[in-house]
């Protein structure tokens, strides 16, 4: 479809200047940058609309359905035909239907034209009605009925608020955070914790509710305060006579409290040293302003009711923290809605009252709240709860600095249209039982959100990356005539996205090379290159199958101790063979078997960078076979074919049963769970080994869950867990770099692990200590 | 007061000489606090002919001008309604008297002390509150005056158990609203505090403080708020022009904070059931401030009313959960805020009965704002 604005952007753009005020000639507003079919996206297939109407903010969910291109592997029927000259399998694109979970964020002033966009593009549904939640519902109630046809179906606010804040702790990574004064990363990202009850949640709108909330459906309302964003911004108003409530805390943001308060040092000039109490702390609220014949500065004024109603506010949510025993308090509503200042005020507060005690948190998808919850209580037939949902980095806006001084025109953005897609995923993900403590697991080695040189250098380098992967996209689909006008697309999109984190590091919550790959991938499925490496897996996997028996012999050839070396090295040589290693793969399709040597002998010279191999192999040689390993297998081809799985069949040899787990999806030329079964089923063939293990149970294949190049092990498909839990499993085997390296590096575990990589990047290696093809070889035994 | 909760640390008393000064005339307690100074003066009656010739006129100077004001300059007023009588104390008879200023007359006051040779007589000053420490440098170079000062805490529990044991010339000293929000049934009814212990102190100066009190000796402070007297005065100052405490409070006596306030029923159209809240409760203060249209229909009045309302419910609701953390049921509230204030007082007594199910009692002293200063005499005396 071409590109051209059309009528009801036009109409957008009237409400947004006629709603500003802004009389400039000429001057294209800025504020637009997006046309609504690009913000009320999958219209077509929407259904269960929900809507949140707050007092100055409207959010809009629906479920909709993604059509979107997968590639399958399929075996062929290689009965009696010529294996030589044939590919290994098939690969077919096919459409999938997906489930999606659309929110839009949109000033109330737009309502109405967003209404009519939505009517004309709402074909078919079968949807009657529509739920509603948020002071505005009420108000406006008539015009949605009229517009959209919808019958609108109040729902209690509370009951809400709760659901959606219950969902999204359960369902996004880093969703919650601390807020950091003076601190590099302003956003200090928290670890999920597999409970989240019970908390305390102060909701801060025109007052301020708290409410103790303990389980799923069990929730409380303990108390409240009528000093809240209503009181900031009406008493704001009277005193300073400027209107609006985001005027206000600039306002605020600009002032000197100390000129309108009285200060401990005003009453006793200086510190209260009997109690400690430091001479800088409030004594009394404008208590200063006690007189009628001084002038008081607007930003002044405005600083000090900030001061007031924040302090306030954390003292009595900490007071019921207290009786109730808690020391998780979530803020949300409209007073903190990502503002700098109002959290750091709180933030503050909850410090000093609690000493320390209580911890102000805060939610990435706070505005989101009321409306998740409305649409989950439509959606509950749908069961969204019994699944897991992940964050559409692609199709998200990501968490906005509203700091008017910091970033102008981002919050000007945030405050027009502001995104967020879920995906619903097909299995649901759960921890890896063998976690040490998962509450406290975190899979990303280096936080890029606190490392600014790391960040810069990542940056940069995806930044370089990307021309090759956009024609790379393309190239793997020659037959498509829009290949490469999509593949810009992506390129675009891709390149807008490392630029916001460039500038806002924590817009998606802690800024790793793990969520810069994942945005990747969702942004080339996002333009439907599902699997852009799939013809170079192919080939990969056909030529190193042609090399498995070869492999195999050579190593059968050798003695124990000499083995177990061999082992280790083709793993480690294997995993050469990744996307950043072209010189390699160049060689590779000529000379197979000479790549593979090559490739050997590049790595390092023991001793490794981490080398803990003669423990590996004193525990080999001592101790009793392992019941079960689960192995993470990384690329396709030399890796998993010569590399993983001549290891796998020296564990079943020694009695060890393996579960080998593969992504779910496609990342780079990461090898799936479909592509395993197949290259699988041809090595039977070939090995008795192997063949035997899989009749009997004794090799079974499983996915992750996951379609990362990296492995959150907090995310893991719920059969891969039970099954682990079901075969004892006691050593745990992490390979290459994304997965044992981007992540998991620090990883504890309740067993032995082995994590594995080379290092194919010099900065990296450079910041590990090492050189290029450094080698990581990392055996751990959990301490008793 | 803005703070957290403090146990005390042990205090460094300041006697300025011996011990046998305190017997010498006059003896006051000062408490000089963030906006006023309170002064309270013993008037010894049982003065012999002797000792009043033998009296220097300095001190019979202070005595007349203290004992035959109502009024001191254009700021200093004397309490005359709280006048103790016939009080004996450290075996003197006499009368305790009230006075209060402003704390920015301070330099005046001084100025004054030392017009009138305070430094002459045998006494010493024994001060309280935050002006103790910022003042007692003045008091050195301007008046030649060393201060004794006192711990205010201290002195505030040292004055209100005294207070109360003397009772108010007959009558009791504490005192409790039955009926509090009914206009018709409310009465101000007399409250035994003989067993006292445990209470809730909460102290509305210019801040909020407030201690929890178990014994005489043992108390601490359990937290303390920046909205007080000092907020709900410098805001009305700001938002209706006036300029003292008096006007405000007047103001505030005519107008309807509802007008200014988002009532819960402004939202859900009546009780919100569901968290068990009544349409009437405040759900936003200040809240319907929000709306330019309302903004410009309100009175200076309405302004002042919801001011009031505000700052007196945080209190309430900061004492009530404080109250149910320590565990006490008896809530004592002091201080100046409340002077001439019977809205705040009925609307302390009634939020808390209603928010604690008839649980919390709301206590209230007739000398409010003065126990500081009683206290510091108390201990000019040695805690006769």
């Amino acid at each position: 479809m071409p590109m051209r604005p059309s009528k009801e952007w036009v109409a957008i753009k009237m409400a947004e200047r006629g709603g500003r005020g802004s009389g400039g000639h000429g001057s294209l507003d800025k504020s637009i940058t997006l046309p609504p079919d690009e913000i009320f996206r999958n219209l077509e297939n929407a259904k269960r609309f929900a809507i949140d109407i707050g007092g100055s903010l409207t959010k809009l969910a629906y479920y909709s359905t993604v059509q979107h291109k997968v590639a399958r592997v399929r075996s062929f029927d290689h009965s009696g035909k010529d294996i030589e000259h044939e590919p290994l399998y098939e690969i077919s694109v096919q459409e999938e239907i997906t489930a999606r979970l659309h929110f839009i964020k949109f000033e109330n002033t737009y309502i109405e034209t967003c209404l009519d966009f939505i009517k004309d593009h709402l074909v078919n549904t079968e949807t009657k009605v529509i739920k509603a939640t948020g002071g505005g519902a009420y108000k406006f109630k008539d015009l949605i009925e009229k517009k959209l046809g919808l019958k609108v179906d109040k729902e209690d606010v509370m009951t809400c608020l709760i659901k959606g804040c219950n969902f999204v702790l359960k369902n996004i990574p880093h969703e919650v955070f601390a807020y950091q004064k003076d601190s590099d990363t302003e956003f200090r990202f928290q670890t999920n914790h597999p409970n989240i009850f019970p908390y305390l949640l102060v909701n801060i709108g025109s007052g301020v509710s708290i409410v103790k909330v303990e389980t799923e459906d069990k929730f409380e309302w303990i108390g409240g305060s009528s000093i809240g964003g209503g009181t900031f911004w009406g008493l704001g108003a009277l005193l300073t006579k400027t209107k609006k409530f985001d005027e206000l805390l600039q306002l605020a943001s600009k002032g000197q409290h100390t000129n309108v308060d009285m200060l401990v040092k005003d009453v006793y000039g200086g510190a209260y040293q009997t109690l400690g109490l430091s001479g800088n702390l409030i004594a009394s609220s404008f208590g200063k302003s006690t007189t009628a014949d001084k002038e008081f500065s607007k930003e002044d004024m405005a600083k000090s009711l900030l001061h007031m109603i924040s302090n306030d506010i954390g003292q009595l949510a900490c007071l019921y923290a207290k009786l109730h025993n808690l020391d998780k308090i979530y803020f949300g509503g409209f007073f903190i809605r990502g503002h700098p200042v109002t959290m750091r005020t709180i933030t503050y507060s909850i410090n000093f009252f609690s000493k320390g005690e209580v911890q102000a948190l805060f939610l990435r998808h706070e505005g989101y709240l009321g409306a998740i919850g409305a649409f989950l209580k439509g959606a509950e037939q749908d069961n969204p709860n019994q699944y897991s949902w992940g964050e559409n980095y692609a199709g998200s806006s990501g968490l906005m600095s509203t700091s008017p001084d910091v970033f102008p025109m981002q919050r000007t953005r945030s405050g027009t249209f502001d995104m967020f897609e879920m995906d619903r995923l097909e299995r649901p993900l759960v921890n890896l039982p063998l976690l040490k403590d998962p509450s406290t697991y975190i899979p990303d080695t280096v936080d890029l959100t606190d490392d600014a040189m790391a960040r810069k250098y990542w940056l940069t380098c995806f930044e370089e990356a990307l021309d090759g992967v956009a024609k790379r996209a393309a190239a793997s689909q020659p037959d498509s005539i829009d290949a490469s006008e999509r593949a810009e697309k992506f390129r675009q999109k891709y390149w807008n996205k490392l630029q916001t984190l460039r500038q806002q590091p924590f817009a998606y919550g802690t800024l790793t090379v793990r969520s810069l790959l994942d945005t990747r991938e969702h942004c080339l499925n996002e333009f439907n290159f599902p699997d852009p490496y799939s013809k170079v897996k192919q080939k990969e996997n056909g030529i190193a199958l042609k090399c498995f028996q070869s492999v195999i012999e050579s190593l059968d050839s050798l003695g124990w101790e000499e083995r177990q070396f061999a082992l280790v090295k083709g793993l480690l040589a294997g995993n050469v063979f990744d996307w950043g290693a072209k010189a390699v793969s160049d060689v590779l399709e000529s000379e197979p078997q000479f790549g593979f040597e090559e490739a050997k002998s590049k790595l390092q010279e023991r001793p490794w960078l981490e080398d803990s191999y003669s423990q590996w192999l004193e525990r080999l040689k001592e101790g009793p076979p392992h019941k079960c390993a689960l192995i993470f297998a990384d690329n396709s081809g030399i890796d998993i074919i010569l590399g993983v799985f001549p290891f796998v069949r020296e564990l079943l040899s020694r009695g060890t049963e393996v579960i080998l787990a593969c992504n779910s999806g496609p990342a780079l030329n990461d090898v799936t769970y479909s592509e395993s079964l197949i290259v699988t089923e041809r090595i039977a063939a070939m090995d008795p080994v192997i063949q035997s293990a899989l009749r009997e149970e004794k090799l079974l294949l499983v996915q992750t869950g996951s379609s990362s190049p990296c492995l959150d092990l907090s995310r893991l498909d719920k059969g891969l867990a039970v099954l682990v839990r079901e075969r004892e499993t006691d050593l745990v085997i992490i390979e290459g770099m994304g997965r044992a390296i981007h992540t998991n590096y620090y990883a504890a575990l309740k067993c032995e692990s082995l994590k594995l990589a080379v290092i194919k990047n010099s900065w990296l290696a450079d910041r590990l200590g090492g050189k290029i093809f450094s080698v990581i070889f990392k055996y751990e035994v959990p301490c008793k | 007061m803005l703070g957290g909760e403090g146990r005390r640390q042990p205090l460094v008393w300041e006697r300025a000489a011996s011990l046998n000064f305190s017997l010498f005339f006059p003896w006051f307690g000062l408490d000089i606090g963030g906006t006023l100074v309170k002064l309270v003066y013993f008037e010894p009656k049982d003065i012999t002919a002797e000792e009043e010739e033998e009296e220097v006129e300095n001190l019979k100077s202070i005595r007349k001008y203290l004992t035959s004001n109502v009024a001191y300059g254009s700021t200093g007023i004397r309490d005359v309604h709280l006048e103790l009588k016939d009080l004996t104390l450290c075996g003197r008879k006499g009368n305790l008297h009230f006075i209060r200023f402003p704390t920015h007359d301070m330099p005046a006051f001084i100025q004054m002390g030392s017009e009138k040779h305070f430094s002459s007589l045998h006494t010493t000053l024994c001060a309280t509150g935050g002006g103790a420490y910022k003042f007692e440098q003045d008091f050195r170079t301007m008046g030649d005056l060393q201060l004794c000062k006192l711990d205010e805490l201290d002195c505030l529990i040292k004055g209100v158990l005294y207070i109360d044991s003397v009772g108010f010339n007959g009558r009791s000293e504490c005192y409790y609203f039955e009926n509090p929000t009914d206009a018709e049934r409310c009465q101000k009814l007399p409250f035994n505090l003989e067993n006292p212990y445990p209470l809730l102190l909460v102290n509305i100066g210019s801040g909020v403080s407030i201690l929890a009190v178990y014994s005489k000796e043992n108390y601490k402070r359990v937290t303390g708020t920046s909205l007080g007297g000092g907020t709900f005065f410098g805001l009305c100052c700001l938002l209706t022009g006036c300029s003292t405490f008096e006007e405000a409070l007047e103001m505030a006596s005519h107008g309807d904070s509802t007008k200014v306030d988002k009532l819960v029923r402004d939202i859900y159209g009546g009780d919100y059931e569901r968290f068990g809240l009544p349409g009437w409760a405040v759900a936003s203060s200040f809240g319907n401030m929000m709306s330019k249209e309302k903004r410009e229909s309100v009175s200076k009045e309405d302004l002042a009313r919801a001011t009031l309302v505000t700052i007196t419910n945080n209190i309430g609701s900061i004492a009530r959960m404080c109250a149910l953390n320590e565990n006490i049921n008896r809530v004592v509230f002091v201080g100046n805020f409340l002077r001439i204030n019977t809205i705040s007082m009925r609307l302390l007594a009634y939020a808390l009965d209603y928010w604690s199910k008839g649980q919390l009692k709301a206590l209230f002293l007739e000398h409010e704002g003065y126990f500081g200063a009683v206290g510091a005499l108390l201990e000019l005396l040695g805690s006769a």
